[in-house]
């Protein structure tokens, strides 16, 4: 008999976490949690500046203090030629500042000593004399002729423009708009945000002289390009770097790039030859790491009457920092943005983005988004909004108007993807239904009459996920594919690595899941490896929600190589041959006599004391997946809010998601995943910026100004789902960590922006802080977020 | 997150904690520490010598006394006020803040006292204080004294407490009347100091207000005293005139200033809708109790 | 030094006041000799090697270094090792005896209250501290009670059930149904083998009726 798939932890069971074991114990193993011998600790001297030449650093203070080991400055660097080092996206930057300072919070210098209290003194004891320089805050700044040049650095760097790049069809887009009956226009800013997972970065370097070997524990969501990388830059053997990073307290993007401070723990190991620790404090993470979005956006659409989209023209500017360190794969300048309006059919789109320097944090990251996929949808479902107030029509409406129909696929988007599937129409329609909507706009209209303001907002998007095919996507030359590697040992049990590198996502429980659908391997009799790059196969990490497009795909393909060589195996012992053969869960039969068959666990045994002539003993293999496309998830998210008027405080009152992730593997953490992302989203709408003040302070620098929501004010959510099985994944799954993130803010605005709508406000740009939302209503205008701009 | 080095004492008496602070230069009182702590963390504060004084015995209380007053000694919790059914009974305005200051965890440290003492103006308490009339009692080597809370505090987190006193307890004096009153916070999310905040105290007789007192947050260089709002309503029955002139003189007596949390104007306009709020609720809650 | 168990530099330490301290954590008496700085996070950390108390900001916001002392919840890091002395610290550690988990730890497994596990045993602590007071709270009871813990995985809305999970649980209640959805797997490690919910509820979630946020 075939095994119940749900009761081996199969798909489709909400198998509870086996992480969760060590987890709820503290028994964890974070970076932080780990200490070797002899370990130093370090701590990093940051600019207070913005901007501003350094004259010079006097450290004999810092060398003075008991328990200073040594104090690390550029000059340093620079003698062993790492001073700069390469980034992602084909710039330098800085890893320990010689020249100049170009963000407050570059690293300056770094303070290795016996502990980390003392390391701390020593950077408080080092003098840095620096001579200020005019600060440029936004793009504004940036493009102004006289605008200080920030690279100088760089040969034939002579303005402060990274680069423009262009998609799409200018003059047919034209065209659509001059046969327009209605142009519908936004200007729109998505703030600079910031991944902030609760634990911040850190490292511990380990260089062995006498094995010539080094070993770093690190939070890296990939930690196999991290080893490609500092190869290359500190010019050590691939063979010869160890990378581990054992569990990670959250990622989302943050995770990704290479930093200064695991390359100079690095350094320090090597010239100290102790371990060297680098925990990095929030603060540090806050204003250096990784960042997402901030990108402005002057968008139009061209529009029939009927509501029928003609044409749509996005251009964009986006702000970088001091260097151009995105982390994104994509062949293109400003990653995955034109994804945007994928889910809607449109004739044709042109899209412009320009990007800067600014003297602010480099290293745009993929903040729980596939590389700018947030901001286009984001712009995307606030344009469609705009338009369909302006043309007087229904949100749902013009959206049903609008939307790719279940039987147009395959379909390119306007900007040339292309999606595979999907029902879009039955997503809005579920979701529609589970608010109510008619119901709550008469309540909306009820409301009104008595002084309240109610509004639904709705947000529709699908979004590729899952970088990526080899055409399109690589990091440095290397392939976005991704592997697994599956050893059956001779009782049937397994253990399984991959590439891939949990942070929360719940893989060892997940891919188990996998195996164990396509093996019959009940899910509790394998282990899963992840993260330890001498153990486990090349992967390119999880980030960009990947894992369970591209991994997930490595782990069937490996298990079905695994069923191929056991059906062998099988046809052996039970003396057929191979073509009669059949399989059902955990079991090869013979055609026709299910009853003479033999199990999965019985091949394994065979597998190492009895193969047929000629076979090659054991069971184990490896499979490396390189997706033919991206997956495309689908999302309605609709949200209900009421305004306070008199303070410009809104209220969640609901918030609906429909989710059309494809197969789930195991709905509970699907389901996790949604809320999580959900909450990112509402974080964003409603109090979650970083910004800078003129002189380039950064504000949102810790948690006291970088506001993550409590359990308070966390609304609740409701899910529903669709499925649409991804036609090109083996188990027709799609990616489902990022979605909520992407498509959930513009329906907190949309919602915020329906209820003032008849004030004649069409735009608040995020976070909807009270302020912000009290302006609007109290002036009737739009209220832009666009930094403060000081005239010099 | 690595403080620099001190030296640390934990007298169990205040007259040895009086002298430990006399005899040093650069000592600092460590009670609850959920202010001090922080800011010796990132370093803005490195006092050289800590006097720590939670092993001091018997200072946790807060209790209504028989001549109506009410007192909080220096070791008494926020936690212990917001769970408190003495204080729900004889304090409304101090019952309606305890939830709203700081968060939970916070709370289960944090002390009364101390947050008068830090002097925040973005602090709940002070303005509650100053809405009550209530006074700290000081004392040195020279014994005891009372300084009314609106006095208390000089500045921007400074006091008038000289370098050799604690302040060992803070006082409520009595209701003139039934006491009522409530407490306004704009906060951006739980943990959050006010946007801005509105402490209204209410003495009632006979529907006619006998005393009131308006303390405002963040919305100045220190606490505010809105003692010009709070005479528009002494006398009156909380007709609308009174209130809204309550809440004009209140918005006047503020001086915000502009920021990521909201413009002047945005705060004072929050000001005077906070008072304008806070009287309606509790003429509602009154209407419920009537 | 600012502790005990590192080498000592033999420079530093004469001129540095270090004082002792005795702790009983998790049930056990411990001393160590540290210097006054030392903020207890880092004692228990470092020092006692109880590496389930979390560090994860400068400023006293995100609740992950919550322990609990005499009963009380506090934010390790913003306490200096040298007040705890004399006093009983309670970490993750001490939740679960030798052969059992504790109801909280539980929950969170069964209803998915953690994803990255780096904000949980500091959520549990404020969990415990509240179901030490209140049995029976409500779901807003639960949210204000976890207001100064900070999570970025999980939207708080599985925590909560976990929360409420570990109640039913503790007033020798059936756990409720409301959870995730079932896991009719079977392959529950032996010794976590908490009662599972037999099947999902119908309702979409419980926090459906939650009141949105105060802003
Ligand atoms: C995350 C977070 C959020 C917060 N949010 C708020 C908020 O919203 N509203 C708010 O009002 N507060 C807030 N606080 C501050 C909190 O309320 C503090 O508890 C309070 O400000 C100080 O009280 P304490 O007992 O902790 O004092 P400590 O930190 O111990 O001391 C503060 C200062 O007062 C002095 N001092 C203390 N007690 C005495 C005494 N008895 N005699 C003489 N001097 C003394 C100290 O020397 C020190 O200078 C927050 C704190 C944190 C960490
Ligand atoms: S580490 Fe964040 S509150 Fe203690
Ligand atoms: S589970 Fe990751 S922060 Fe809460």
């Amino acid at each position: 008999m075939a095994l119940d798939e749900v009761k081996i932890g199969g798909l489709g069971a909400s198998r509870r976490r086996v992480e969760d074991n060590r987890f709820i114990r503290g028994k964890g193993n974070y970076v932080d949690d780990v200490v070797l011998p002899g370990m130093l600790h370090m701590e990093i001297l940051r600019s207070p500046l913005a901007h501003a030449r350094i004259k010079s650093i006097d450290t004999s203070a810092a060398y003075a203090i008991p328990g200073v080991r040594m104090v690390m400055t550029g000059e340093m660097m620079a003698a062993r030629n790492l001073a700069w080092m390469p980034t992602l996206s084909y710039d330098t930057q800085a890893v320990l500042a010689t020249d100049k300072v170009r963000f407050q919070g570059q690293e300056v210098c770094a303070v290795i000593a016996d502990d980390p209290y003392i390391a701390r003194d020593g950077v408080e004891a080092i003098v840095v004399d620096y001579e200020p320089l005019p600060p440029i805050v936004n793009p504004t700044q940036a493009m102004a002729d006289d605008a200080v040049l920030i690279r100088d650095d760089k040969v034939n760097q002579n303005d402060n423009v990274i680069f423009d790049w262009e998609v799409g069809d200018r003059e047919s887009t034209d065209r659509a708009f001059a046969e327009a009956d209605t142009i519908s226009e936004i200007d729109l800013h998505y703030p600079r945000s910031h991944p902030s997972p609760i634990e911040a970065c850190g490292s511990i370097a380990d260089y062995d002289r006498s094995t010539s070997k080094l070993t770093v524990y690190m939070t890296s969501q990939a930690p196999h390009i991290v080893r490609a990388a500092v190869s290359m830059v500190a010019e050590i053997p691939e063979h010869m770097i160890r990378i581990i990073a054992p569990d990670l307290g959250g990622g989302f993007g943050n995770k990704v790039p290479v930093y200064p401070g695991y390359v100079i723990s690095i350094l320090a190991s090597i010239l100290l030859e102790k371990p060297v620790k680098w925990i990095e404090d929030k603060t540090g993470n806050l204003i250096s790491t990784g960042f997402g979005r901030d990108v402005y956006l002057k968008g139009k659409l061209a529009l029939r009457k009927d509501g029928k989209i003609l044409g749509v023209r996005m251009d964009t500017v986006s702000d970088h920092g001091a260097f151009f360190s995105d982390a994104q794969p994509s062949k293109f300048k400003i990653g995955l943005i034109h994804s945007a309006f994928a889910c809607y059919d449109i004739p044709t789109a042109y899209l412009t983005n320009r990007g800067v320097y600014t003297n602010k944090a480099p290293g745009g990251v993929a903040y729980r988004c596939s590389f700018r996929v947030t901001e286009a949808m984001f712009f995307q479902e606030r344009m469609v909004q705009a338009a369909a107030d302006d043309l007087g029509m229904d949100q749902a409406e013009f959206r049903r108007v609008n939307l790719v129909k279940d039987d147009d696929f395959p379909k390119r988007t306007p900007f040339g993807f292309l999606t595979d599937s999907g029902q879009y129409e039955k997503c809005l329609q579920i979701g529609l239904d589970a608010i109510d909507y008619d119901t709550f706009k008469e309540q909306k209209a009820e409301a009104a009459k008595r002084g309240r303001l109610l509004g639904i907002g709705i947000s529709t998007m699908t979004e590729p996920l899952g970088a990526g095919n080899s055409r399109e996507y690589d990091i440095l030359g290397i392939k976005m594919f991704d592997s697994a590697e599956l050893r059956v040992h001779m009782t049937g049990k397994a253990i399984l690595r991959t590439g891939a590198k949990t942070q929360g996502q719940g893989h060892e429980t997940t891919w188990a899941q996998i195996v164990a659908h396509e093996l019959g391997i009940p899910a509790e009799d394998i282990v899963v490896e992840e993260g330890d790059t001498d153990t486990a196969p090349f992967g390119m990490g999880t980030y960009a929600s990947r894992s369970t497009p591209v991994a997930g795909a490595a782990v069937s393909m490996v298990s079905r190589k695994i069923r191929a060589k056991a059906r062998k195996i099988a046809a052996h012992l039970l003396e057929v041959s191979d073509e009669d053969i059949e399989w059902e869960l955990g079991r090869f039969y013979v055609r026709g006599a299910q009853d003479r068959g033999v199990t999965i666990q019985e091949c394994a045994m065979a597998a190492y004391s009895n193969v047929p002539d000629g076979m090659e003993p054991g069971l184990e293999n490896n499979a490396y997946y390189d997706p033919p496309n991206l997956t495309w998830p689908f999302a309605c998210y609709i949200s209900t809010v009421e305004v306070d008027p008199l303070t410009g405080v809104w209220d969640v009152i609901r918030m609906v998601a429909v989710d059309d992730c494809g197969v789930r593997i195991n709905p509970m953490i699907v389901e996790g995943q949604i809320m999580g992302g959900l909450t990112e989203a509402y974080a964003m709408a409603n109090m979650q910026f970083i910004t800078f003040d003129e002189d380039g302070n950064c504000i949102g620098s810790n948690y006291m100004d970088y506001l993550l929501p409590t359990a308070w004010e966390t609304p609740g959510f409701e899910l529903h789902e669709v499925v649409t099985p991804c036609p090109h994944h083996p188990i027709g799954a799609k990616g489902i960590g990022e979605c909520a993130t992407v498509g959930g803010p513009a329906a907190f605005v949309n919602a915020v922006m329906d209820a003032l709508k008849d004030i004649g406000v069409r735009n608040i740009d995020m976070p909807l802080l009270p302020d912000r939302v009290y302006e609007a209503i109290q002036t009737g205008q739009d209220v832009s977020g666009h930094p403060p701009v000081k005239n010099r | 997150m690595f403080p620099s080095r001190f030296r640390y004492e934990a007298p169990t008496s205040i007259e040895e904690a009086i002298a430990l602070l006399g005899a040093n230069e650069d000592a600092k009182v460590l009670a609850g520490g959920q202010s001090l702590i922080p800011m010796m963390k990132l370093r803005f504060a490195n006092p050289a010598l800590l006097v720590d004084i939670n092993n001091i015995p018997d200072m946790g209380y807060h209790r209504a006394d028989a001549d109506g007053s009410f007192r909080i000694g220096a070791l008494c919790r926020h936690a212990d006020l917001e769970k408190s059914t003495i204080l729900r009974e004889h304090q409304p305005l101090l019952a309606a803040a305890a939830p709203l200051v700081a968060d939970p965890i916070v709370r289960s440290r944090g002390t009364f006292v101390g947050s008068v003492c830090h002097a925040d103006p973005q602090g709940d308490w002070a303005a509650c204080m100053v809405a009550l009339g209530g006074s700290i009692i000081a004392q040195g080597p020279n014994g005891k004294r009372a300084v009314e809370v609106k006095d208390f505090v000089s500045g921007p987190f400074t006091t008038v407490l000289a370098r050799d006193e604690i302040a060992i307890e803070g006082v409520v004096p009595s209701a003139q009347g039934t006491r009522t009153g409530g407490y306004l916070k704009l906060e951006r999310r739980v943990g959050d100091f006010a946007t801005a905040a509105v402490a209204v105290s209410l003495d009632m007789s006979g529907g006619v207000v006998k005393n009131a007192g308006i303390g405002l947050v963040g919305v100045g260089a220190q606490t505010i005293d809105a003692s010009e709002a709070a005479a528009a309503l002494i006398g009156s029955s909380l007709d609308d005139d009174a209130v809204d002139r309550a809440a004009e003189l209140a918005a006047a007596a503020s001086n915000p200033r502009g920021d990521h949390r909201g413009s002047a104007d945005y705060k004072r306009h929050i000001i005077s809708t906070f008072v304008t709020r806070i009287i309606a609720n509790v003429q509602r809650s009154e209407m419920q109790v009537a | 030094m600012t502790s005990l168990f590192e080498e000592l530099q033999p420079a530093a330490a004469a001129e540095v006041q270090t004082t002792r301290v005795d702790i009983k954590i998790n049930g056990e008496y411990k001393a160590a000799q540290i210097e006054p700085r030392l903020l207890l996070a880092h004692l228990i950390r470092n020092g006692f090697r109880l590496t389930g108390t979390h560090t994860g900001c400068d400023t006293t916001n995100c609740g992950a270094c919550t322990v609990l002392m005499d009963g009380a919840p506090v934010k390790s890091c913003t306490v200096f090792a040298v007040q705890a002395n004399g006093h009983e610290v309670t970490t993750v550690e001490g939740l679960a005896t030798a052969s059992e988990l504790h109801p909280i730890q539980e929950g969170f497994k069964d209803e998915h209250g953690l994803q990255c596990g780096f904000c949980t045993p500091g959520m549990m602590m404020s969990a415990k501290a509240l179901l030490d007071e209140n049995l029976n709270p409500t779901e807003d009871e639960v949210r204000w009670a976890l207001s100064g813990n900070l999570c970025r995985c999980t939207g708080y809305q599985n925590i909560v059930k976990a929360v409420l999970w570990a109640a039913a649980k503790m007033r020798g209640e059936a756990p409720p149904t409301f959870g995730a959805p079932a896991d009719d797997s079977a392959d529950e490690i032996a010794d976590d083998s908490a009662e599972q919910p037999e099947e999902r509820s119908d309702e979409a979630a419980i926090a459906d009726d939650s009141a949105g946020g105060e802003g």
